[in-house]
């Protein structure tokens, strides 16, 4: 490997200093002088009909600076009052009916937030009930209510180009793959397996929860502060509803206390800037704890999963699956066909067939959680891929090595899988546990298993982020870039990459905030994107400044520029470093005067070749692949249905690892986040109502759930064209869990769990009808 | 009807007379009074831990507790930690063990590492797990949380 001067060094963060004194940027801290705030009426009905909004009261409270309802919001000249990423069907505030509990009808802007709240109070809405969609399978049968009339694409991203206008039905999008022949493979099959998966909503719960604050400025453009995971999308978006121009609106994101999906795409700024146009004055709207659970959740999905054998190999899989995106699409639909075309897993399996389904229901609104939908497809296939073993009497982790792709294999969507890196990792994996070793014997009521699960995402294609860099005189840098600071080290992975290109110091890189009047185009800060497509893009930026630098150089010292090479700050002959100049020398050279800058500009745009919209087949489905690996050692309490881990092992091929410990660190927080999401952690809903929406009733992971022992493990597959080599790595850790943790309460009691989260309560179920079965007649 | 009364706080050292509604809670005082933006509201039930501050040396949810009840007594948030502009060792081990992602509980964490070493100089893992279960994290960096309180604990005892 070449030598690097700063990339696979573990630097510290660019924000520690600031982070760790509680000094750090983010949305709460930017007061305006005669700001408003917010509060918002929700609907107490999943589904019905607004027949009349009586609010004079409210507006004559004294602090009352506006009291808006949708049907004025949809008669705001120019303005569409839908808005989304895939669907425009989502209302700014409800227009003419209620899609959920907890979707906002009322809003308010007044001097203070009580003041807001107690306007609020003296609103009256008059609702007719209509008939709710809270079944996810009923939902998708042809007599059921419809949430929406019609569909209506939204046309914001090339990924969802295929995204198509439908109507009189609840399922919005569907995706299709079909492979082989799986008829034929299983009616010549040994066995067949047939297994329902279910995993429940869930809320990102990032500790920040959503924040906007927007004012006109001198200008009169539309200034936004908004804690966001897409800077562009949300000027885009808010140009198209309220028909201004792109560059009279400015977004700005400082950082963000968590993310994690579900900051992305517009949230609050729709609402915020129409009470901005309104009022004149800056307005901020902060979402309490309890609306934050109102605003996105992750997908509930159930899976059908059907898989046949023959001769101790998997011959063919079908798979449908029901993702319930709640009452407003959201990004469902790129959940569904991402995830969707991965529901098979990292496998040679000749014949595949799948059916991913987006449903509407008159639930919250799903979309993208750490992991876009692959952690509940992993769910089930992998779950699915242990009982297969057991069954069959195969050793899981060899079972899964037989089937595991090789490179340049094809994927289920006939794309060759390049720098896949699934075998190193489910060995790895395997080790780390001692697999091998033999179990340990029962100890009273304790029983000790193992399990293995592995899986695979794939990056979203296209997508594209640009960059900008700027040089300046001395030698330091600003690198101006649309990738959010969320916590997951982006600003340190730019600052690494940029300073190995430039031949500077890392402490030498500054990298600005996304600006949308300053900082380029970018996709999305999400689905394991930002190393990859941002970190190229700001080392190409940087490389054509290293190229204007090296032209000057080699002019003056009577060179080849490619004999040039730029370290310590220094461009110079390589091998003879005194034969050379500094940067400030390089630019006296070009410029004859200093203060001046260097600017480069790169966007990287990787291409996919649309999967095929009747059998899910591409060429090139994905620009590259994150495996990932999962091994635990449970301890089942058999009188309490208690699970305990002992031991975790979290395995990510992350292509070269820009800075190997926050690679560890993302692997390792992702999967003991999912470890919550695996054993406890659900939103429960009674008729539409969700009855655990506050951080007293809904549980998450905390210090005391860290397993006994635990480690995560980077395995490295360079990509060709990553940069320096690198893919992703914020999501892959949270892939595997769930179907790890099952696997290994199967090996330690021998039940088999199908519903997530795996609470005690299911584990002594299963046990009871366990013994129930094996000694039927018996009656306890 | 609303009561506004005037109470005496002691933030971070200095004593500051502010004049509240009896609703006002700690939290809504600290930030829109006196700008103290480590202090962060997150649940705004007292379960999560982000808007720890210590009342007499003790953490407590200042989204949970009303201003009124903190007059007269010892309030110190992050901004009051530091003596003079070094990090507080407690804050050099957040930094060395990367005990931080996107920071937003960091303050809450910092302060109740601090509580903790004051009230249990040698803390056993259980202990630390325990004192600090009522902080969340949704990085879920527990671990490098875990890593600094140990590293934080031997440094205290040097400085």
């Amino acid at each position: 490997m070449a030598d690097f001067a700063v990339i696979g060094q573990s630097v510290y963060r660019k924000d520690a200093n600031s982070k760790v004194t509680g000094q750090v940027l983010y949305v709460g801290n930017i007061e305006m002088p005669g700001m408003l705030h917010v509060a918002v009426l929700r609907s107490p009905y999943a589904h019905a009909r607004i027949r009349r909004i009586e609010k004079s009261k409210a507006e004559a409270l004294n602090g009352v600076a506006v009291v808006l309802t949708g049907a004025e919001v949809a008669q705001m000249p120019g303005v569409d009052p839908y808005f989304g990423p895939a669907f425009r069907d989502q209302p700014i505030l409800a227009v003419d009916k209620v899609c959920f509990v907890g979707d906002p009808v009322v809003a308010v802007a007044a001097k203070d937030r009580r003041t807001a709240e107690d306007a609020l109070q003296l609103v009256e809405v008059d609702y007719e009930p209509l008939p709710a969609v809270l079944d996810l399978l009923e939902a998708v049968k042809p007599k059921s209510p419809l949430v929406h009339e019609q569909h209506r694409p939204a046309k914001a991203f090339a990924d969802l180009a295929h995204v198509k206008a439908g109507q009189k039905s609840n399922i919005c999008y569907q995706f299709k793959l079909r492979r082989g022949d799986v008829d034929k493979a299983f009616a010549a099959a040994d066995r067949v397996f047939e297994d329902t998966f279910s995993s429940p909503p869930a809320q990102h719960l990032p500790m920040e929860p959503h924040v906007t604050l927007v004012y006109l400025d001198e200008n009169q453009r539309i200034n936004v502060w908004t804690a966001s995971q897409t800077p562009s999308y949300v000027r885009t978006e808010l140009s198209n509803t309220f028909g201004i121009p792109m560059n009279r609106i400015r977004v700005r994101i400082p950082y963000l206390g968590g993310g994690y999906g579900a900051k992305l795409y517009a949230k609050l700024e729709p609402l915020v800037t129409a009470l901005a146009l309104i009022t004149k004055k800056p307005v901020r709207y902060a979402l309490t704890r309890e609306e934050e659970f109102l605003t996105i959740t992750k997908h509930k999905v159930i899976t059908k999963i059907k898989t046949a054998v023959k001769n101790g190999v998997i011959t063919a899989r079908k798979c449908e699956v029901f993702w319930d995106t709640g009452a407003y699409a959201e990004i469902g639909p790129r959940v569904v066909h991402k995830s969707g075309y991965t529901s098979a897993g990292p496998y040679r399996i000749p014949n595949v067939w799948i059916d991913s389904y987006c449903v509407y229901t008159n639930h919250v609104p799903a979309g993208a959680f750490r992991g876009f939908g692959v952690p509940q497809v992993i769910w089930a296939y992998d779950s699915q891929m242990d009982i297969v073993a057991r069954a069959i009497g195969a050793d899981p982790v060899e079972f899964r090595l037989r089937h595991a792709l090789n490179e340049g294999e094809a994927f289920a969507t006939g794309t060759p899988v390049k720098s896949f890196g699934i075998k190193e990792a489910i060995r790895q994996a395997s080790e780390a546990i001692e697999w091998s070793k033999p179990r340990i014997a029962p100890a009273g009521s304790k029983r000790r298993g193992k399990g293995i699960a592995a899986g695979v995402k794939a990056v979203l294609t296209p997508s594209i982020s640009g960059a900008i860099v700027m040089m300046n005189a001395d030698g330091t840098v600003n690198v101006l870039s649309s990738t959010v600071e969320m916590g997951q080290g982006s600003e340190t992975m730019m600052g690494q990459i940029v300073a190995e290109e430039l031949g500077v110091s890392f402490d030498q890189v500054h990298v600005v905030q996304p600006d949308t009047d300053i900082t380029p185009y970018d996709t999305i800060t999400a689905g394991s994107r930002s190393t990859y497509h941002m970190g190229n893009a700001v080392r190409t930026a940087a490389g054509k400044i290293k190229a204007e630098l090296f032209q000057v150089v080699a002019k003056k010292l009577e060179v080849n520029p490619d004999d040039l090479v730029a370290q310590r700050g220094r461009i110079f002959v390589r091998g003879t470093e005194e034969r050379g100049m500094t940067i400030s020398e390089a630019f006296l050279a070009k410029f004859g005067s200093l203060g001046t800058t260097l600017t480069g500009e790169a966007i990287c745009q990787p291409e996919a070749i649309p999967t095929d919209p009747e059998t899910g087949q591409s060429e090139k489905c994905t620009e590259y692949w994150f495996p990932s690996a999962t091994t635990a050692e449970v301890e089942v309490d058999t009188d309490t249905g208690q699970v305990k881990i002992l031991q975790f092992y979290s395995v990510g091929d992350t292509g070269t690892a820009i800075n190997p410990k926050h690679c560890e660190q993302q692997l390792l927080g992702s999967a003991i986040t999912h470890l919550g999401l695996t054993l406890f952690e659900e939103m429960i809903f009674d008729e539409g109502q969700l009855v655990n929406g506050s951080l007293l009733d809904y549980q998450v992971a905390s210090i005391k759930d860290l397993p006994d022992s635990f480690r995560s493990i980077v395995v490295e597959v360079p990509h060709e064209t990553g940069p320096f080599g690198a893919k992703g790595v914020g999501e892959t850790g949270a892939l595997t869990v769930s179907a790890a943790i099952a696997n290994a309460i199967q090996d330690a009691i021998g039940v088999r769990i199908h519903e997530l989260p795996i609470t005690p309560e299911k584990v002594l179920r299963a046990l009871t009808q366990k013994k129930e079965k094996s000694s039927p007649g018996k009656v306890q | 009807m609303k009561m506004t009364r005037e109470i005496t706080l002691q933030v971070n050292g200095r004593e500051e007379k502010v004049a509240v509604e009896d609703a006002d809670t700690l939290l809504e005082v600290l930030r829109d009074r006196f700008k103290l933006w480590s202090v962060r509201e997150g649940c705004g039930v007292g379960a999560c831990g982000t808007c720890t501050v210590l009342l007499d040396g003790r953490p407590v949810s200042s989204c949970f507790l009303l201003a009124v009840r903190a007059a007269g007594r010892e309030i110190l948030t992050l901004e009051g930690l530091r003596d003079g502009k070094d990090l507080h060792p407690i804050q050099e081990a957040f930094v060395t063990q990367r005990a931080l992602q996107c920071a937003y509980c960091t303050p809450g964490f910092v302060l109740s590492v601090k509580a903790l070493l004051d009230e249990i100089p040698d803390p056993s893992d259980d202990e630390i797990r325990e004192y600090l279960s009522g902080n969340l994290c949704r990085c879920a960096g527990y671990a490098d949380i875990l890593r600094a309180v140990r590293v934080a604990q031997v440094s205290s005892k040097l400085a």
